[in-house]
């Protein structure tokens, strides 16, 4: 399941949908949250204070869906939730879930990671982040691009 | 053929979104490239670089060879940054 939503979720009640399926034997779950800084490590601190998710709707909701589908292709999956953000999210706050559940923890595991991945070079969603120096986009970066090619098939 | 601009190429072209009739042989996304280049000192700018922006046709990504036709929803906008 897909949602791509401006307000802020609850992973506790997201959790709830894997609840009452007996075949599920484990959930594996990656929430990502907005840092405070700009760079590689915090010794680079530069404050940032909010940064604002742009996204092109349509497309976004049929990227992800697809991603949903490669990764129900690929592994046995019981069920598997991802929940975007839009719009301005103070440091801090939450940006996106994605969640997946099977009968075994591999699977899970795995799949979870891949959605992310993916998620991170195929949805089209931009940041701008806010600074006390000022907004600036933030540029795609090369690792995610190398972290998301591990799982193409050869 | 609506055309449709994001992030920073959004801010260059001056609008999010606009809808053009490309001349008839605008038959591929490279040429819808260099005709909307012709359009303002924003559009080429904005346009200036194709390494750095992406393209897709009807909300699916494709490369420059892609054929486009009239009614295609076209958007342009930079390497994704989301999750």
């Amino acid at each position: 399941m897909i949602r791509v939503q401006r307000e802020d979720f609850d992973p506790a009640a997201e959790l709830a949908r894997f609840s009452g399926n007996g075949a599920i034997g484990g959930v594996c779950l990656f929430l990502g949250l907005v840092r405070d800084y700009v760079g590689e490590a915090n010794a680079r601190r530069q404050d940032v204070t909010a940064m604002t998710l742009e996204h092109y709707p349509g497309m976004t909701e049929k990227q992800l869906a697809a991603i949903e589908a490669e990764a129900r292709r690929r592994w046995p999956l019981e069920d598997a939730l991802i929940v975007h953000r839009h719009g301005r999210l103070e440091a801090g706050e939450r940006i996106v879930l994605v969640a997946t559940a099977s009968a075994h923890r591999e699977a899970a595991f795995q799949s979870c990671h891949f959605l992310i991945d993916w998620l991170k070079t195929k949805a089209p969603f931009w940041k701008v982040e806010h600074t006390a120096h000022g907004d600036t986009w933030v540029e795609a970066r090369d690792s995610d691009d190398a972290l998301a090619a591990r799982w193409e098939k050869g | 053929m609506k055309v449709l601009y994001f992030a920073w190429l959004r801010a260059k072209v001056g609008t999010g979104e606009e809808t053009v009739v490309p001349p008839e042989d605008v038959a591929d996304v490279a040429a819808l490239v260099e005709w909307l280049r012709s359009l303002s000192p924003g559009h080429a700018e904005a346009l200036a670089d194709l390494a750095v922006v992406r393209v897709a046709v009807n909300q699916d990504y494709v490369g420059l060879d892609a054929p486009v036709r009239p009614g295609d929803e076209v958007a342009f906008f930079p390497p994704v940054t989301g999750g």
